[in-house]
């Protein structure tokens, strides 16, 4: 068997530290002990080609998934989700979830005092096309405040995870909206140690998918690891 | 060929209200069929740097089969795929910080060179608290070929037992992931 090729590692200042003690749940769950360096196997460019079974029409659209209409302002969230070198990645299922507009998660744990929204669950799933594309209409999430610091909110934000087309190309991220004044308070924002990397999470308005009188547009792409060839290549 | 590389998306936090948008029905019972092989229960508590179970953590896991073939275009081994079983598996950990996955003994499968990886599954913990996911695996004690696996030998030998699972009973192997401190399970950069 011939040895795999592997992935680019994490690119330095793009991703977070484990430690980051002004978010305070990273103290006691960042490891003190050296991480031990992977030379990746096939154990790691493999990975689970879909993540679960079928995606279904309504599940990229999160506003059509009670009788009646979430309250909030509709936007429609797209991009694409490519590797490094700018090649599609295809077929990769997108997961996303997220508060209603008021702020408020549909979780048990969530006890922030804004109402719940009995059209609005705040869940979806998007499988990429050829182009590596993905679409979703849902309601823009609302701040929420949570107990990090004095006075501390999150900035409004969908949660996304992707898989790719291996197990080390899994990412979990946040995708924000542009010009949010919580950005300079959000310890886990400012994880991210270069600024140029943390503006990548931020999605921008986009007057093209638009769709007049009815929803405003936000466009957010993907960046998961990429290699220096593929396996059908070279 | 030196075109300019897009710049990586950052990784985030799970947070502690992913329980809504990422469990799905079945996600820790990796048998969908009739899968080949010994089935069996891998599970283990995560607790914190204080000891603490830690309750809204979100374990993956990705595994070959009981043949050793990974259900993947680029595992190009003569082995056939189950399709019963295709080695993806996810869990919340419950109030006591306990994961459980149903599965199967995977097969050795191929490493580096013309080595044998010993059975093993490679394993995410996803968190709040952790803005990014940590890499481990989780091996078999009663695997002889854990001996000579490639990826254990790069592991200080101390803390080899913390990727290696007890078995229990004839088919529940057990390994607690401690994210910090006494008995620290070994993680990986990669
Ligand atoms: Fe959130």
């Amino acid at each position: 068997m011939a040895d795999v090729i592997p992935y680019n590692p994490e690119e330095k200042g793009a991703q977070p530290p484990s430690l980051y003690p002004a978010y305070k749940s990273t103290v006691l769950r960042a490891p003190k002990q050296p991480l031990v360096i992977l030379p990746h196997t096939l154990s790691e460019v493999t990975g689970p080609v879909y993540g679960h079974g079928k995606v279904l029409p309504v599940d990229a659209d999160l506003t059509k998934q009670h009788a009646g209409e979430p309250l909030g302002e509709r936007i429609i969230v797209s991009g694409r989700v490519l590797d490094e070198n700018g090649r599609p990645v295809a077929n990769t299922l997108v997961e996303v979830w997220q508060c209603n507009a008021a702020g408020r998660y549909i979780h048990a744990r969530d006890q922030h005092p804004a109402p719940l929204d009995p059209n609005f669950s705040g869940a979806g799933r998007i499988v990429t096309d050829a182009e590596g594309n993905y679409k979703f209409t849902t309601i823009k999430p609302g701040a929420y405040p949570w107990r990090n610091h004095p006075n501390a909110w999150r900035p409004a934000h969908i949660h996304f995870s992707m898989f790719g087309p291996s197990f080390i190309n899994r990412l979990v991220t946040q995708m924000y909206f542009p010009g949010d004044p919580l950005f300079a308070f959000d310890p886990i924002y400012q994880g991210i140690p270069d600024e140029k990397a943390r503006a990548r999470m931020v999605s921008r308005f986009d007057m093209d998918t638009t769709i007049p009188e009815w929803a405003l547009g936000y466009k957010f792409d993907i960046v998961l690891r990429g290699r220096n060839a593929t396996p059908m290549e070279d | 060929m030196s075109k300019q590389r897009l710049g990586q998306t950052p990784s985030q936090t799970v947070g502690p209200f992913f329980h809504f948008g990422l469990p799905y029905e079945g996600d820790s019972n990796l048998i969908v069929g009739d899968a080949q092989g010994q089935r069996i229960i891998v599970e283990g508590r995560v607790t914190d740097g204080a000891g603490e179970a830690i309750p809204d953590v979100m374990i993956e896991i990705w595994q070959a089969n009981a043949a050793g073939k990974y259900d993947h275009p680029e595992d190009t081994q003569d082995k056939p795929v189950d399709e019963g079983f295709h080695g993806f598996g996810r869990c919340a950990t419950d109030n006591d910080g306990v994961f459980r996955f149903q599965t199967v003994k995977p097969g050795a499968v191929p490493g580096p060179g013309n080595s044998l990886q010993a059975p093993h599954l490679v394993t995410f913990v996803f968190g709040r608290g952790m803005l990014k996911q940590l890499l481990t695996r989780i091996y078999f004690e009663d695997e002889a070929h854990n001996a000579h696996d490639p990826v254990l030998a790069l592991v200080p030998e101390a803390r080899r037992n913390t990727l290696v699972a007890r078995k229990i009973n004839p088919s529940t192997y057990r390994l607690d992931i401690v994210l910090q401190g006494e008995g620290e399970t070994v993680f990986f950069e990669y």
